[in-house]
């Protein structure tokens, strides 16, 4: 019951937030319904043991079709990360104005109820159905609320992922017409026996629409241009949350279905991340906007990520998991950053900007706290993640895993260049306008710190909670 | 009298229609050729059930064959009659507003 | 007594508690608390060391303390422990007792700071004891890991520390990134090892050793070393450390002198058995070393920054430890780590106290005669100087004596290569010191005004070192002098047992040994005579020509790194950037919707707006329908 209360809370409240007048009644209450979630959430994994961890009610007898939703390890992992992102998100934003504020923050929860749906499912429809649910509301979120672009940005953005979910439609249903007695569920899509020529076309179908909203290159450049034009608390959704939906679609939907093609592309799949990789980390070092910054080098950690998810081992696997999360919190944290430089600014270049560290010290603390979980110094969380996730890909192979670390260097590279630009150095006209951190991003970018040191030094609960998906992974490739 | 008779009578009554609609400039007389074109196709489904049932009730008295065909000459004389009121409203209009019946200056839709 | 090492998480943890109050509490904290936490904080951690000394000293065999499972995943199991043994005690005693001293020094030199500030400084530098101490506490390669990023994050920070300096934040930058190419073979490295034997414990580690295979150890000798090089600053990572010195000249002493920088070191001494299983890998250590040594020694001579010289005689200096370690003479690279830490902190806080003195000049092209009026500091600089040079019975000539002789038993062209080194070692160190000291005063009438002896809080620590530097040697008295003398070597014999029943020990006799130390003194007191008369009187002030240009540019080696490194992937990335990014992908994309538009405008064509085309298409198209079905 949990698990629907889960996806009803923000659906429900999201709705009920277009009916709202008010900027100070519509923020509240969003807030309050991020709470809401993040405490069922919070419920749930306290009582991990007691609790279902399934949920099914005939939906449409007729397809086969049942509303099903399942947790496992890492769907609870990644429900925490929205039920905490959203909180944090709406707290950092606090003072940002909208233009019809109830629309803004009701379509920001239509859009978590979205992707906690896609976390969740486990019923192809369903899953599609909360895939597309998720992208709408950021669609108009990115085109009305966004920056001088954003038509282009938007449009570039909503052609790329409608594709890829249309290829992964076909992909669904063309399984769908395989199962014995026409079933969607997850089960049976586990239990189908296809060949190796299916896989091998079926395997691209799914894995072009995952691969999209990672993304992984080269079907990337929708991400930049989404990243700059979109309203920061958008951007934040779209980076901590939404890429994980298709890492995550990657470990439910596409791994354990098709295990021949697994083993056939796998290569294929992760020379193109770690070249992403390199690649992503390359032009991070070109950027001179924050926020396009950030995102390559987002899409460098994403391709990592992803290649770790094609790796059979249990390092690697369990590495990428963790960084689902770490990523997720880390980069958030990156963007309240940028928010707050903008707002107050009113400029996101870096040659533009300089000496803030005389201006706010907190500001440089928790921003070189999260940067350096950006780069994975060790006792930051990302280093468990990319300690893991490099040492399974060295076990699969010793150059890929050389030629990636190449982007460990780069990162420091274009952080530190970050960090110096922006804090570094002797005030300007543009930064002298800086007045401090307020106390609302104080609290969120704190929570972030406080995660990223609880989860770096002690990482063990999250070991515990997504060692049997990690299993089980195993298991269906093996 | 053999079925061809009416088949040939009925195809050149139709591409007369035709020739007319593609030539003509006049929307009234493009009217009358869509006309032409209908009636044609009357003429046809009434030969057909015609000859349909002839042949039916020779063989077995009792045969299920009806004169649906004939039937259907009759929604189509209604639809022609709605069609030509609702045509004719047009070619009306057209006239107030340009002066002329000529289709030629009817390509606003272009732009 | 025993029981004492229940109580070793108290080292690491005291600087971490210190790193956090004044981190913390830097707008609360006053200026004098400030400092007593931060040194006090270092000061306990060294009194615990002195205790857990105590008991290693007593017992031959490691103690592991468990803190808590770090990770553990499948088969994967990396708990967080610390190791408490001769090797680690030795660095936590040097760590905490030369970091106190700097402590110490630092809350007088920094005193101009504002309180905040003053904060931050000792903030970072009790994060950096906290790391050192992790890296050398750590009972795995992993824990050693993270101390060794950590304190490259130190690094880092303190560089930086003048933050509006953009150059210095250039500095910082550059090191961090050159240590993170060395982090990154470092990290191979690991994964290596998990790979090879299933764990990074080293208890684990080091008995399996002799069952792998030469040439996996090689590599993983290898990669460690390249993690060794970025850390301690050997060819070719080594250019790092000048620019360092934009740092407070505290921070140069503690950590780019006495102790991160000899974080290589350690490791490699930890990993000794490794390294004796890998003889390839030892010449690669001790050919880098040496050219290190050398070539940093080169360009020492002809640089006019008192803490540009200082620093690249800490390279040169490490690249002898190096050396020390490719031959096998583990304790020799020890002891000089040790002996090192004593007379090059020794230096730099004297260098500190004339860059007071001087109102933060550091150009010694603008000092001189500075003898009188800083007596202390002119005093212990010169002991210092000694000491490095390698004249008996300072510490220097002990343990470089040491490493020297073993090289000379591997092999007598490197020695021969290392005395030259040492030759202009002594050189360009009495060529600061009288540029320095000696002389007449070439600063300006203020500056000459100004000029005083530093507060009691830079002195002591001064004098402490100094003394330090002067006795430290006798714990490794060769056996030439007096048999059985050597307290360090008997002190460090469980630690490198193994390596020791591996190689075959080569032996010099006393007789040569004599020869080599007579030829060696020789030589080096003439270098000293040679270079005290010759900067006393005349000291250098033109811009040097010729090779000496070359010298004082480094070699070009910086020049060299940008031209190679630095600008292609600049160029690279310019390059992905306009014609991978922009024109191919995005131009992909786009020229998909462009051709939908194209599409759509042909398509228009068709419709005329004639009644009649479209009828005339209508029938058209039935009649091919027609002739479709029924010819078909």
């Amino acid at each position: 019951m949990t698990l629907l209360l889960l996806l009803f809370i923000p659906l429900a409240g999201g709705i009920t937030t277009f009916f709202l007048k008010g900027d100070k009644q519509v923020k509240s209450w969003s807030l309050l319904i991020a709470l809401a979630s993040l405490a069922v959430m919070g419920y749930n994994l306290y009582a991990w043991n007691e609790l279902p961890k399934t949920y099914s009610v005939q939906w449409l007898p007729l397809l086969g079709s049942s509303f099903a939703l399942k947790m496992d390890g890492t769907s609870a992992l990644l429900s925490l990360l929205t039920g905490l992102s959203y909180p944090i998100i709406f707290i950092a934003t606090l003072r940002n104005e909208y233009a019809s504020v109830n629309r803004f923050y009701g379509l920001m929860l239509l859009a978590q109820a979205g992707i906690l749906g896609v976390f969740l499912a486990a019923d192809a429809l369903v899953f599609y159905f909360f895939w597309e649910l998720a992208l709408i509301p950021v669609y108009f979120l990115c085109s009305q609320w966004g920056g001088e672009k954003r038509i282009a940005a938007t449009f570039k953005f909503f052609i790329y992922t409608f594709l890829g979910s249309l290829f992964m439609l076909v992909g669904i249903l063309y399984m769908y017409y395989q199962t014995p007695d026409l079933s969607f569920s997850l089960e049976a899509f586990y239990d189908l026996r296809l060949s190796a020529a299916q896989q091998s076309w079926l395997f691209w179908l799914l894995f072009a629409a995952f691969a999209i909203k990672m993304p992984v290159f080269p079907f990337h450049t929708w991400q930049p241009d989404a990243y700059e034009q979109s309203p920061t608390a958008v951007t934040m959704v779209l980076s901590a949350l939404m890429v994980k939906m298709g890492l995550f679609a990657v470990l439910r939907w596409l791994l354990p279905i098709f295990p021949l093609a697994n083993v056939q592309y796998a290569g294929i799949v992760i020379g193109l991340s770690i070249a992403g990789m390199i690649y992503a980390s390359i032009l991070a070092i070109q950027q001179d906007d924050l926020k396009r910054l950030i995102a390559y080098s987002s899409i460098a950690h994403i391709g990592l990520m992803s290649a770790s998810l094609f790796i059979p081992n249990n390092s690697a696997l369990q590495g990428a998991i963790i960084q689902f999360f770490c990523h997720g919190v880390n980069v958030l944290g990156m963007w309240i950053v940028v928010d707050l430089i903008e707002k107050q600014t009113g400029t996101r270049k870096m040659s533009e900007l300089g000496g803030l560290a005389q201006k706010s010290p907190t500001l440089v603390i928790l921003l070189v706290i999260v940067s350096l979980a950006n780069i994975a110094l060790p006792l930051t969380n990302a280093f468990i993640g990319e300690f893991l996730m490099f040492n399974g890909l060295f076990q699969y192979n010793v150059w890929i895993a050389a030629a990636g670390g190449i982007a460990i260097i780069l990162s420091a590279v274009y952080t530190l260049r970050m960090i110096q630009s922006v804090f570094y150095g002797t005030t300007n006209g543009v930064t002298e306008k800086f007045i401090n951190i307020a106390w609302n991003e104080a609290v969120g970018l704190s929570i972030i710190v406080v995660a990223i040191f609880m989860m770096g030094l002690y990482p063990e609960p999250v070991f515990r909670l997504t060692a049997d998906s990690v299993t089980a992974i195993l298991g269906f490739i093996k | 009298m053999p079925i061809n008779y009416y088949i040939i009578l009925a195809v050149s009554l139709f591409s007369i229609g035709v020739a007319g609609v593609l030539t003509r400039r006049n929307a009234i007389i493009i009217f009358m050729c869509v006309e032409l074109m209908l009636n044609a196709v009357n003429l046809l489904l009434v030969a057909f059930s015609k000859m349909h049932y002839t042949a039916a009730a020779i063989q077995n008295p009792a045969s299920a064959v009806g004169t649906d065909g004939q039937l259907f000459v009759f929604f189509i004389m209604v639809v022609a009659a709605a069609e030509v009121s609702v045509g004719l409203a047009i070619i009306v209009m057209m006239y107030r507003n340009i002066h002329s019946v000529d289709v030629n200056f009817l390509n606003r839709l272009k732009h | 007594m025993k029981q004492i090492i229940d109580f070793a998480y108290l080292v690491p943890l005291f600087p971490l508690i210190g790193f956090l109050i004044n981190g913390l509490g830097r707008n609360y904290v006053g200026k004098p608390l400030v400092g007593i936490i931060g040194s006090g904080a270092v000061l306990a951690s060294f009194v615990v060391s002195l205790l857990l000394f105590n008991v290693v000293k007593a017992e031959g065999s490691p103690f592991t303390y468990h803190l808590f499972d770090f990770i553990k995943t499948g088969g994967l199991y990396i708990p967080f422990d610390l190791q408490i043994d001769r090797l680690s005690v030795l660095f936590m005693l040097v760590i905490t007792g030369v970091g106190f001293l700097i402590h110490l020094y630092s809350t007088a030199y920094m005193k101009e700071e504002s309180s905040v500030h003053f904060a931050r400084y000792f903030a970072y530098l009790n994060l950096f004891v906290f790391s050192m101490l992790l890296l050398v506490m750590g009972a795995n390669y992993l824990i050693m890991f993270i101390g060794w990023e950590g304190v490259g994050l130190c690094s880092y920070l303190l560089i930086g520390y003048w933050f509006k300096n953009i150059d210095y934040g250039n500095a910082a930058r550059k090191a961090f990134v050159m240590n993170r190419i060395g982090d990154l073979g470092f990290l191979l490295g690991l994964f290596f090892i998990l790979q090879q034997f299933g764990s990074l414990t080293y208890t684990t580690i080091f008995p399996q050793a002799g069952g792998i295979s030469v040439g996996i150890l090689t590599v993983i000798t290898l990669l460690l070393f390249v993690g060794a090089t970025g850390k301690s600053a050997q060819i070719p990572l080594y250019t790092w450390l000048p620019d360092a010195m934009a740092g407070p000249t505290p921070v140069s002493a503690l950590i780019h002198a006495a102790t991160m920088v000899t974080a290589g070191i350690y490791m490699i001494a930890r990993s000794n058995v490794l390294y004796t299983l890998a003889p390839s890998t030892q010449t690669v250590v001790a050919v880098v070393g040496l050219s290190t040594a050398i070539l940093a020694a080169t360009i020492a001579i002809k640089q006019n920054d008192i803490k540009k010289v200082l620093a690249y005689s800490t390279v040169s200096q490490l690249g002898y430890m190096f050396l020390g370690l490719g031959v096998g003479a583990y304790t020799g690279a020890v002891f000089h780590v040790m002996t090192h830490a004593f007379f090059k902190a020794l230096l730099f806080l004297g260098a500190g106290s004339v860059i007071h003195a001087m109102h933060h000049e550091q150009d010694i092209r603008k000092m001189g005669g500075l003898s009188k009026k800083l007596p202390i500091t002119h005093i212990t600089f010169l002991i210092g100087c000694i000491a490095i040079a390698g004249i008996p019975p300072f510490s220097g000539f002990f343990s470089k004596d040491e490493i020297l002789v073993h090289a000379f038993a591997a092999n007598p062209v490197l020695y021969w290569v290392g005395l030259l080194g040492a030759l202009m070692t002594a050189f360009y160190m009495f060529r600061l010191y009288a540029m320095t000291f000696r002389g007449s005063f070439r600063g300006t009438e203020d500056q000459a005004h100004h000029l005083h002896e530093s507060p009691w809080s830079m002195t002591v620590p001064l004098i402490i070192l100094a003394f330090l530097s002067v006795v430290a040697g006798f714990v490794g008295i060769p056996e030439l002098i007096a048999p059985d003398a050597h307290k360090l070597q008997q002190f460090l014999a469980p630690v490198f047992a193994a390596s020791t029943q591996l190689q075959e020990v080569h032996h010099v006799s006393h007789s040569t040994e004599y020869m080599l130390i007579a030829v060696s003194l020789t030589l080096i007191v003439l270098s000293i005579v040679w270079a005290w008369l010759k900067f006393s009187k005349k000291p250098e002030m033109d811009d040097a020509q010729g090779l000496g240009k070359v010298l004082a540019n480094k070699w070009y080696v910086d020049e060299l790194y940008d031209v190679v490194v630095s600008k292609p992937l600049q160029s690279l990335g310019v390059v992905l950037n306009r014609f991978i990014e922009k024109t191919a992908i995005d131009g992909l994309v786009n020229g998909a919707g462009k051709l939908v538009l194209w599409g759509g405008r042909q398509l228009r064509l068709l419709q005329s707006g004639q009644v009649g085309s479209y009828v005339l298409w209508m029938v058209l198209s039935i009649l091919i329908l027609i002739v479709f079905t029924l010819f078909i």
